[in-house]
């Protein structure tokens, strides 16, 4: 599971039965700086998502667990909208907290 | 499983049904030594009462995270399941 922020979204009218009005998003992993992780990926949305939000995202076999059909090819979906993220360095010198919609 | 060390707290007031009530954390995986590991940050459920700042036993994929949190079709896929006390490597104590 990992952050990301929701930069685009993806239409595809023909998809397999299971996959059918699922709404698919691209989202670009972040890390905790909030600086892009990674390679953007697409991912289903159960929480009504838009663009630019900072998102949970739950990858792999469990990100199909989210969806009314469990059973389908998908490897992530968005779980949750981060709201807050507080971010700490270890040494406890100035903690930051960021609020996910900017 | 992973160490991870603890770098901050997740507050999403929109999720699924499953994480009602959960606590999440923001994991980062270091090495035995406490060096960053080359992986990505981990969103995890808090199932061991941790910290920011607190070395961790991160479950970071599989369905015994479902078995953990007790609900086989929730989807969640990592988990904080231990806070480290120490870690010795070859005999010598690397942490803490």
């Amino acid at each position: 599971m990992y952050l990301g922020r929701v930069i685009g979204r993806v239409v595809a009218t023909q998809r397999l039965p299971g996959l059918l009005g699922e709404k698919l998003l691209i989202v670009q992993p972040l890390d905790e700086k909030g600086e892009t992780a990674g390679e953007s990926v697409v991912a289903c949305d159960v929480v009504d998502s838009g663009l630019g939000d900072v998102v949970h995202v739950c990858d792999g076999r469990e990100s199909s667990m989210a969806l009314r059909d469990p059973f389908v090819p998908v490897d992530a979906t968005i779980v949750g909208h981060v709201e807050e993220f507080e971010h700490a360095e270890p040494a406890g010198a100035g903690g930051e907290t960021r609020t996910g919609r900017e | 499983m992973k160490i991870g060390r603890v770098v901050g707290t997740v507050v999403t007031p929109v999720q699924h049904p499953a994480y009602e009530g959960r606590r999440l954390l923001a994991v980062r995986p270091v090495n035995p030594d406490g060096s960053e590991a080359q992986d990505r940050l981990f969103i995890a459920v808090d199932r061991a009462h941790a910290g920011v700042g607190d070395r961790v036993l991160l479950m970071a994929e599989g369905s015994s995270v479902r078995d953990i949190v007790g609900d086989a079709r929730a989807p969640i896929r990592c988990a904080v399941v231990g806070v480290i006390d120490e870690i010795e490597i070859e005999g010598r104590a690397v942490y803490p």
